[in-house]
């Protein structure tokens, strides 16, 4: 017991890392998928191609690969330096991105056809037709993927303890080789995981009562 | 004046062509109802009227826009509030109350003050029966009152021709008199209306002409009495020998 409490307050410090770049990265990967969703669904078909691409090269590529291409790939380049964190939360976003991109993209177009030709009877264009009628229905169903997606981004984000990020992983690591108490401190570890994303169940369960459609 | 003119009509889905060559001409308050058997044409006609169907060929001039003609720059969401329209599964937006169903298109499109716009749903829905509703989510409306709902919800945007694409197909029998008693005072007041209906009750009783159509062709038009009592054509005779 006494070594979990020593080792504490340095999980609780890799704890705030790894929220800090998940917060980050989700919502950067939200509004990168709601924009690929938008194109994939546009009536330009280069712009649909573009994003097919993405999504594509996302999903068939391991997380772990994107992640050195990014960290060590483009640095390689010397065009730009990014700093470990940076590369980090560029990856998780864009790679929630792509599947963030499926989800709201299949939302979308969950939606019955009818709705939009309600909203374009009335005089709505459009984008005014998805912004009021259809994108506010479509997220509603599309929640419960979003959350499981979400999720799967948080425990992406130990991944990002291999190029040196001090996140909750990492200081696992350091304090399991410090204490030689692998067992015990790896328990914490996950226990620690295991209830932020039982928080974010929660919230999550909270959001979708609140908006059920009636 | 005619407040709708369409010319030389054609409409294909693909290699199929559902409008071949449909004239018509709507005069100002006149109430129009279209029938005709299923694939006929009747509803891909009404929606080229709005465009919610690009048409393929001719000519289609509404209120004094003619919306088919690319030159002229027609902003098409203009016109659109000009024509209000009703559909056969009411189209009802299901995260919203009946209250903000109606007011969504004032506010959002008109900029009309939310107050101001609420007033106007509460005379709509005083119209069409249903200000004990307001509050409520479409979901928990029966079909009948959603289509009223629908019917206000057009009307809010003070549209001067209203389009009815089977208003009543989608109903259980008991609600279809409800919703044309609604029709039919929304006809005495003055609304021109273009009613595409297997009703063939409402369609002579409340319509000053019946179009009817087959196999993308308008057959045959008159007034209700001639056209169901002394119809001339052979097609015509045979489907309302069946529908009568």
């Amino acid at each position: 017991m006494d070594i979990i409490v020593a080792a504490l307050p340095m999980l609780v410090k890799g704890l705030q890392v790894t929220l800090y770049i998940f917060v980050i990265a989700i919502i950067l990967g939200f509004l990168i998928g709601l924009v690929v969703a938008l194109l994939r669904l546009a009536p330009l078909k280069i712009l649909n191609w573009i994003a097919k691409v993405y999504v594509d090269a996302i999903r068939g590529t391991p997380f772990i690969v994107q992640l050195f291409f990014i960290y060590f790939g483009v640095n390689s380049l010397n065009i730009i330096s990014l700093n470990s964190t940076t590369a980090g939360i560029i990856t998780v976003a864009i790679n929630a991105g792509a599947y963030f991109a499926e989800i709201i993209r299949a939302g979308i177009q969950s939606i019955d056809k009818g709705q939009t030709e309600a909203a374009r009877s009335i005089g709505f264009t459009g984008t005014q037709a998805m912004r009021y009628v259809v994108l506010p229905q479509a997220f509603r169903r599309m929640l419960p993927t979003i959350t499981n997606q979400s999720i799967i981004s948080l425990k992406d984000t130990s991944l990002l303890s291999v190029i040196g990020i001090a996140d909750l992983t990492q200081q696992g690591q350091i304090q399991a080789s410090a204490t030689f108490e692998a067992f015990k401190i790896w328990l914490v570890v996950g226990v620690i995981y295991f209830i932020i994303i039982y928080a974010i169940t929660l919230i999550a369960n909270f959001i979708e009562r609140r908006v059920q459609v009636r | 004046m005619s407040i709708i003119t369409v010319r030389n009509l054609r409409k294909s889905f693909g290699a199929v062509e559902v409008l071949k060559d449909i004239n018509a001409e709507v005069q100002e308050k006149e109430v129009i109802c279209v029938i005709g058997p299923s694939g006929s044409g009747k509803s891909t006609f009404l929606r080229c009227l709005n465009l919610l169907e690009e048409v393929t060929g001719g000519e289609v001039v509404v209120n004094g826009h003619n919306i088919t003609d690319p030159k002229q720059k027609i902003n098409i969401n203009k016109v659109r509030q000009e024509v209000g329209m009703v559909f056969q599964h009411f189209n009802l937006f299901p995260h919203k109350t009946v209250m903000e169903n109606i007011t969504l298109g004032p506010i959002k499109i008109r900029a009309t003050a939310k107050a101001e716009a609420e007033k106007l749903a509460l005379v709509l829905l005083d119209k069409v029966g249903l200000r004990e509703k307001a509050n409520s989510y479409p979901g928990e409306l029966s079909g009948g009152q959603k289509q009223r709902v629908a019917i206000a919800r057009a009307l809010a945007m003070n549209p001067k021709i209203m389009l009815f694409d089977e208003p009543t197909s989608a109903l259980d029998p008991e609600m279809v008199g409800d919703v044309l008693e609604v029709m039919k005072q929304l006809a005495k007041e003055g609304m021109t209306m273009i009613v595409v209906t297997h009703e063939m009750g409402f369609a002579r009783e409340v319509g000053d002409r019946v179009i009817f159509m087959d196999g993308g062709y308008i057959v045959e038009e008159n007034e209700p009495n001639q056209l169901f009592g002394n119809p001339q054509h052979e097609r015509t005779k045979s489907f309302l020998s069946k529908v009568l």
